[in-house]
């Protein structure tokens, strides 16, 4: 039946059709449809049934249980600061978050993929579907607060010239969705940190509270750089009952996420394991020298990887394939030194106390000098061995 | 004790219609066809015209490079057409059988006595050379290079794959024989699995043998010969296929060239999938005849699924090929949302499939489809999961789509072939044409470096 109707508006869209100039748009929902039935031309006659699509679709599933998470987590947090918790049910503090999230997804997807959409067309290539896990972690990794024009500036910006410029999805060399976090959190300072912006504060649709401005929510992190005693316990902090960008805040909603890209194989558990190692080892580090006056530094490590971006930017962004190392060797290294700068950056720096997006963008850069020693050793290997 | 090499990367793709043990009838038919474009790297030079009679051994065409490599006729019988293509490429020299099978006979000697020339000089003249490939290049082995080791294998793990073991049973001395002969050349190395240290394939007196163990493709000659005595720039290894080792060891002992080969006739296509013996240019009719399952689409393969090319049944054995697989084209089939669905009869490697419940000997019917769109590399580590040669085959892969040949040469493009790259393909989710790509840095590192 699809395949009848598919049949029935495609000549529209071929060559000369009257809506060619979605031609992109039409091979991508067909696409989306049904499994492409052209056969192999030339080398192996049958491929495995893996491809992309199936690859993305797998990490928007993994993204799903923190993202459900963090649209409770908005409720919660909302009505906590009203002081209105003990009466509001699960599905006022879930419909809250919802639709305070909803538009920010449908921002990130309806301009990133409109450009995409264009760029295929342009580029008379198939629509790439890398950008569906990008426009899912946009809106997770930023303040609640956070204006939708920003975000659709941002998600402008990050799509054109952090991938497409270089000529779309397994080119880019910067992690788009983090580019666009970015490049928020350096055009607009005040709205992507700071004590105000974490916490919801209008009421919508009649759900939620309409909080007095002025009504502050630090993050823990922000708390510990500015010297104050933490109000959340770290089982606040595993659960995710914490204020945080959207998807960021609970451990074990992340933890299942990253189960699915483990056991799928999607994700490189070399890159994810090596960025805890080198989170917790740095800050155990820190701990042990215990910086006088320096909250952060005596926060423990375990409560450092709890916090913050940490788990996330290890799960589902250090783990990119394309922008990370590529080599199997390269992908411990690459992952010790996001969490061990990601730390470094958190303790030392108190202009920002969040380093994990800073820490992936710098190790972004320097992936591929990490692949070319090891490349570079199995090119001297074979120089060697010619002698 | 024979030097045991666990291979440990690669996948085993399990799929109907492995061919049954047996041997069934085939008769000899009345045409005959060998394809110059068999030949990788020869450029073929005729020494035949249409109406001229041959006996079976008689040169068909020689290489026009050097006019030693000679590819002669399988059949006794008379040319029948020379088919030419777009600017004249020769594609097929037909000869019409006479049924009778007269053999051209040839002046052998000792393969235990001879010296590397003479051997090398039989070779070429009776059309064996034409199936000594080298590398570099992955082409048909250049005569006026002296390789520093001759590569067997004598088995193959692709799936479908033609059984060694069975197509050599009661051959077992030619094939000892033929090893004999290229041990003059050269230092002989054969690869074994196994399951044939005990058989009769054993002891093999003039080569070194290793023992290979592991899954797909650790039965390709270019994954031995990584392990062995990998190839550094500026050197050359020859490789010949088991089975035409088998033929040169009869041509050794009779003075005669017999093209007859077994080969399996498999696939989940294929009606009780057996072995047959032919000829190397039969017609495929004579080879399938009427053993298509139903009516639906079918692609025949000349060979097995990942390395075969695309033939058909107006088309002719080709010389390399040690199986005909008969499987679903696939080009009829609408799968409705293929990226979520569960798809339980799809073999995937990924989890996110779940082909990994049913245990690694469940065996599937794959049709051709691409399953998926073209894309740039994404994932990372696909590639050398099946790969098992110290080589990064993703970067040399990206080398050669650039077309940096320094690049190409520091990360070892001298060591593969097509083939190596054959399951790399099938499990690539960006769905890149690997081998297509390797065939064309091959040569034009070849014409650069000519």
């Amino acid at each position: 039946m699809i395949k009848k109707f598919l049949d029935n508006i495609r000549p529209n869209f071929e060559e000369g059709g009257k809506l060619s100039a979605f031609r992109s748009v039409f091979d991508g929902m067909e696409t989306f449809l049904l499994v492409p039935n052209t056969t192999s031309r030339s080398g192996v006659s049958i491929h495995d049934a893996i491809d992309s699509k199936r690859i993305m679709s797998m990490v928007v599933i993994a993204l799903m249980p923190a993202l459900l998470f963090g649209m409770y987590n908005l409720g919660y947090q909302n009505y906590l600061a009203a002081g209105k918790l003990a009466d509001a049910s699960f599905w006022e503090l879930f419909g809250y978050g919802f639709l305070l999230t909803l538009p920010k997804i449908l921002v990130s997807y309806i301009v990133g993929l409109g450009i995409e959409f264009v760029v295929a067309q342009w580029k008379k290539e198939e629509i790439q579907e890398g950008y569906l896990v990008t426009g899912l972690l946009i809106p997770m990794i930023v303040p609640v607060d956070c204006p939708l024009w920003m975000l659709a500036v941002a998600v402008a910006f990050s799509v054109i010239f952090a991938k497409e410029i270089f000529g779309g999805t397994g080119m880019n060399i910067f992690n788009p969705a983090l580019v666009a976090r970015a490049f928020l959190f350096f055009a607009y300072p005040t709205s992507m940190s700071g004590d105000t912006v974490w916490l919801a504060s209008d009421s919508v649709c009649g759900l939620g509270n309409a909080l007095p401005d002025g009504t502050t929510m630090a993050t823990p992190l922000g708390e510990a750089a500015a010297g104050i005693a933490p109000t959340s316990t770290f089982s606040d902090m595993v659960l995710g009952f914490i204020p945080g960008s959207i998807g960021e805040t609970s451990v074990i909603a992340i933890a299942i996420g990253a189960f699915i890209l483990l056991f799928t194989r999607i994700a490189s558990w070399k890159t994810m394991g090596s960025v805890f190692v080198g989170g917790a080892l740095v800050a155990w580090l820190f701990n042990i020298a215990g910086l006088e006056g320096n909250a952060v530094a005596q926060m423990p490590w375990y409560e450092h990887l709890a916090t913050g971006g940490f788990c996330f930017g290890a799960v589902f962004m250090a783990t990119d394939p394309v922008t990370g190392a590529r080599t199997e060797g390269g992908k411990y290294i690459y992952g010790f030194l996001i969490g061990a700068v990601a730390i470094t950056i958190r303790v030392l720096n108190p202009g920002f106390p969040e380093g994990m997006m800073l820490a992936i963008l710098l190790m972004n850069m320097f992936a591929p000098l990490i692949d070319y020693c090891f490349v570079q050793s199995n090119i001297n290997k074979r120089l060697k061995r010619a002698k | 004790m024979e030097p045991l090499y666990k291979i440990k990367k690669g996948l085993d793709i399990m799929l109907e219609g492995a061919a049954e043990q047996q041997l069934a009838a085939c008769p000899l038919a009345e045409t005959y066809a060998v394809k110059p474009a068999d030949f990788n790297g020869i450029v073929p030079k005729l020494a035949v015209k249409e109406g001229c009679s041959v006996k079976a051994g008689d040169p068909l065409f020689v290489d026009k490079a050097t006019e030693k490599i000679a590819v002669v006729s399988p059949v006794s019988g008379t040319v029948k057409a020379i088919e030419r293509g777009e600017r004249r490429k020769l594609l097929r020299i037909c000869i019409e059988s006479d049924g009778k099978q007269d053999y051209k006979s040839f002046n052998a000697p000792d393969p235990e006595k001879a010296s590397g020339e003479e051997v090398h000089a039989l070779m070429l003249e009776a059309g064996m050379a034409a199936f000594l490939r080298q590398r570099p290049y992955d082409v048909i082995a250049d005569p006026e290079q002296k390789p520093k080791s001759i590569f067997v294998s004598a088995f193959s793990t692709m799936p479908l794959a033609a059984d060694f073991s069975f197509v050599a049973k009661g051959r077992e001395g030619d094939f000892k024989t033929g090893i004999a002969a290229l041990s003059r050349i050269a230092p002989v190395y054969v690869g074994i699995n196994p399951q044939q240290i005990n058989s009769e394939l054993l002891p093999i007196t003039h080569a070194k043998v290793s023992v290979f163990s592991g899954p797909n493709p650790a039965g390709n000659v270019g994954v031995q010969i990584n392990h062995i005595d990998p190839v550094n720039k500026g050197e050359t290894v020859w490789t010949m296929g088991a089975e035409h080792v088998i033929m040169l060891g009869e041509l050794f002992r009779t003075g005669k060239v017999n093209l007859t080969r077994r080969i399996a006739v498999a696939g989940s296509m294929i009606t009780a999938p057996t072995y047959v013996e032919t000829l190397i240019g039969a017609p495929m009719t004579s080879i399938i005849g009427d053993k298509i399952k139903g009516t639906g689409h079918v692609r025949i393969i000349g060979g097995n699924p990942l390395v075969g090319e695309r033939s058909g049944m107006d088309d002719y054995l080709g010389a390399f090929c040690t199986e005909v697989c008969a499987i679903p084209e696939g080009d009829d089939v609408n799968e409705a949302f293929g990226w979520i669905m569960p798809r339980l009869n799809q073999f995937s490697t990924s989890r996110s499939y779940f082909s990994w419940l049913f245990g690694k000997s469940k065996k599937y019917d794959l049709d051709c489809r691409i399953k998926g769109g073209e894309r740039h590399i994404i994932m990372s580590g696909e590639y050398d999961r099946v790969f098992p040669m110290d080589i990064y085959a993703g970067y040399l892969i990206k080398a050669i789509i650039t077309g940096d040949i320094d690049r190409q040469e520091a990360l070892g493009i001298y060591e593969v072939a097509p083939e190596d790259f054959a399951v790399a393909e099938f499990v690539d989710s960006s769905k890149l044409e690997l081998q297509k790509i390797v065939r064309e840095g091959l040569d034009l590192l070849r014409k650069e470096n000519a």
